[in-house]
């Protein structure tokens, strides 16, 4: 009952987001342009660092494309949904709003990460997903029902880590009000999640696997796509991907005990 | 009806709030060691509120007005004291006691902005599990008393503020409500926008037995709608009571215009030992206390020859803006 609930919720945000955008459609026509260039760029770029070798950090040019799917996926789902939300966050406390959404009969973390949607990220998406199938394909990898359902649980998690990453910092809001600087941050290292982790020193590695997880959400994907990602890897992605997702939950409902909302 | 539906005793609420010295000295200092000071915005407060009832809360801005309301709802944890709203601890916000209640503020909304306001009708009413022939049902007869059918599909964006605010009402009273909290929602509306709100809360008070709890700095909104009136300042509460009582109270005396026939009358009645306000010729203002008001006038009309006479009572912003200044009451 809840659960049906909840989708209908979500249909609506669905349609009710949709329908905003369309209201504006030379600025979705903008945006549907800057994401097919970005992907090219970013290409552009992978193709440049791979002129003078063939191999960075144990990985070829055709594997670095699989990161660079990944990416792009990663970065259109953060585009469709958590800019649109998470970035709200913000606004929703320093204004006050916040209180409408508090006072409503539906969990508040569903209504204020889901509200919203920006459709040219879905574009982001597909050429993403495109992108992978062309991996498949030019490095030879078998598909098997263990192999989907592998990468689909990799990607899975490194939705769900970068999601509650980027929830836990805006929640912070709470008590310092603006934190649009430190999303910023998290984004330019999702950035940096294109390149493999090897590329890295070792002291950056330790930084990029423990501090901000951002190997966990590029480079053991890519792994399992490669069939270079170990068991253990991709158990450790599931475990780190659960106890953020708690952590982020936990501390949003700790977090609301100190809300104080906006003065009138 | 005599059920008391909001509760609370003893109720404080503090706020860590940091200051800042001006200057460059002081913006630096602020950013490395913010010195943060505990300000008690509600003080040791306790009253109770009957079902139907029209609670207005006065007091001036930064009194403790919005904070209490807030309280009420759910939105901000009380620092100490008891508080039962419709049997529930309000900040734990149970799904049954966010259904029972709504909160509107007359400067903020909850409306998309980019679509018709019919669209964020039907998702609240998702949200609080009302079926579409229900919902369509309840916006029908809503978007009548509130006379805005016609605006139910043209974009927020492109509404006036009046027409706004009557469908923030709408979004706001799609679940039936018992209890409103309104905060200012009549805020820059114009006098006939301000009219038709107070008339439809009025009437939606007497249709449906809500408990509205109100504050506005318009005095109209508070005089149309409240019998009873409470009021906050600095965080306490100084008046608790019926607003005619209270009226009463701070304005003992009337003014009345007297128009003498002669200026030998006016002469006479100035230097009569009665309080003279101002006088111009023949046209004297006198003071005179509320429950002397007819002896004294019998006298005046026995004594002198008078053309006209008008009665005139303190305006209610003026004797409120006392209260607003003064904390006692």
């Amino acid at each position: 009952m809840k659960l049906k609930k909840y989708i209908k919720i979500y249909t609506l945000f669905l349609y009710t987001s949709l329908s905003s955008e369309l209201e504006y459609k030379t600025n979705l026509i903008i945006d549907f342009v800057t994401a097919i260039l970005s992907l090219i760029g970013s290409i552009f770029l992978l193709t440049i660092f791979f002129q003078n070798t063939d191999n960075i950090g144990g990985w070829n040019f055709q594997q670095a494309l699989i990161i660079q799917g990944i990416y792009t996926i990663l970065n259109g789902i953060t585009n469709t949904w958590f800019n649109p939300n998470l970035t709200e966050i913000v606004k929703h406390i320093r204004e006050g709003t916040l209180d409408f959404v508090l006072l409503k009969p539906v969990d508040s973390q569903f209504f204020i990460s889901l509200k919203k949607i920006a459709p040219s990220g879905f574009l982001e998406i597909i050429l993403g997903f495109a992108l992978l199938f062309y991996c498949i394909r030019i490095n030879q990898i078998n598909i098997n029902l263990a192999f989907l359902f592998l990468c689909l649980t990799t990607v899975i998690c490194s939705i769900l880590i970068l999601y509650s990453l980027w929830f836990l910092i805006s929640t912070t809001t709470i008590w310092f009000v603006k934190t649009w600087n430190a999303t910023e941050v998290l984004r330019s290292f999702l950035y940096i999640g294109r390149f493999p982790l090897n590329s890295f020193s070792f002291s950056l590695k330790i930084f990029f696997s423990i501090f901000i997880p951002i190997a966990f959400i590029t480079s053991i994907p890519s792994g399992v796509f490669l069939g270079l990602a170990k068991l253990w890897e991709i158990i450790l992605e599931i475990i780190v991907c659960g106890i953020f997702l708690i952590a982020s939950r936990r501390f949003w409902l700790f977090a609301l005990k100190y809300y104080t909302s906006a003065s009138s | 009806m005599e059920q008391n539906i909001i509760k609370v005793e003893n109720l404080s609420k503090s706020f860590e709030i940091a200051s800042k010295k001006p200057g460059l000295k002081g913006t630096i200092k602020h950013f490395f060691r913010r010195e943060t000071q505990n300000i008690n915005v509600i003080k040791d407060i306790s009253f109770e509120i009957k079902r139907g009832e029209i609670i207005g809360f006065l007091g001036a801005n930064g009194a403790g007005k919005t904070t209490i309301l807030k309280m009420l709802c759910g939105l901000i944890y009380p620092s100490a004291g008891k508080l039962s709203v419709s049997g529930y601890l309000p900040y734990k916000r149970k799904v049954n006691f966010l259904k029972n209640i709504t909160l509107i503020m007359g400067q903020k909304q909850q409306l998309i902005w980019d679509l018709p306001p019919i669209e964020s009708f039907y998702l609240n009413a998702a949200i609080y599990d009302i079926d579409k022939f229900e919902a369509k049902r309840r916006i029908k007869r809503l978007s009548e008393m509130l006379e805005i059918d016609k605006e139910l599909y043209i974009p927020v964006r492109k509404l006036s503020l009046g027409q706004r605010m009557k469908a923030e009402l709408l979004a706001a009273l799609i679940h039936k409500p018992n209890i409103l909290f309104l905060d200012e929602p009549t805020l820059g509306l114009d006098i006939n926008a301000q009219r038709n709100l107070r008339k439809f809360l009025q009437i939606y008070n007497k249709e449906t037995e809500a408990t509205i709890c109100l504050t506005s700095h318009y005095m109209k909104d508070i005089t149309y709608l409240c019998r009873r009136v409470i009021c906050v300042h600095e965080g306490s509460i100084t008046y608790d009571g019926s607003l005619d009582k209270l009226l009463k109270k701070l304005s003992p005396v009337n003014d009345i215009l007297i128009i003498c026939r002669s200026d030998k009358d006016a002469n006479q009645l100035s230097n009569s030992g009665l309080m003279i306000k101002n006088r111009n010729k023949k046209e004297i203002t006198l003071t005179i206390k509320k429950n002397a008001i007819t002896s004294t006038l019998k006298e005046i009309l026995n004594k002198f020859d008078i053309e006209d006479l008008y009665i005139s009572e303190t305006p209610v912003d003026e004797i409120i803006g006392e209260i607003l200044i003064n904390k006692k009451v």
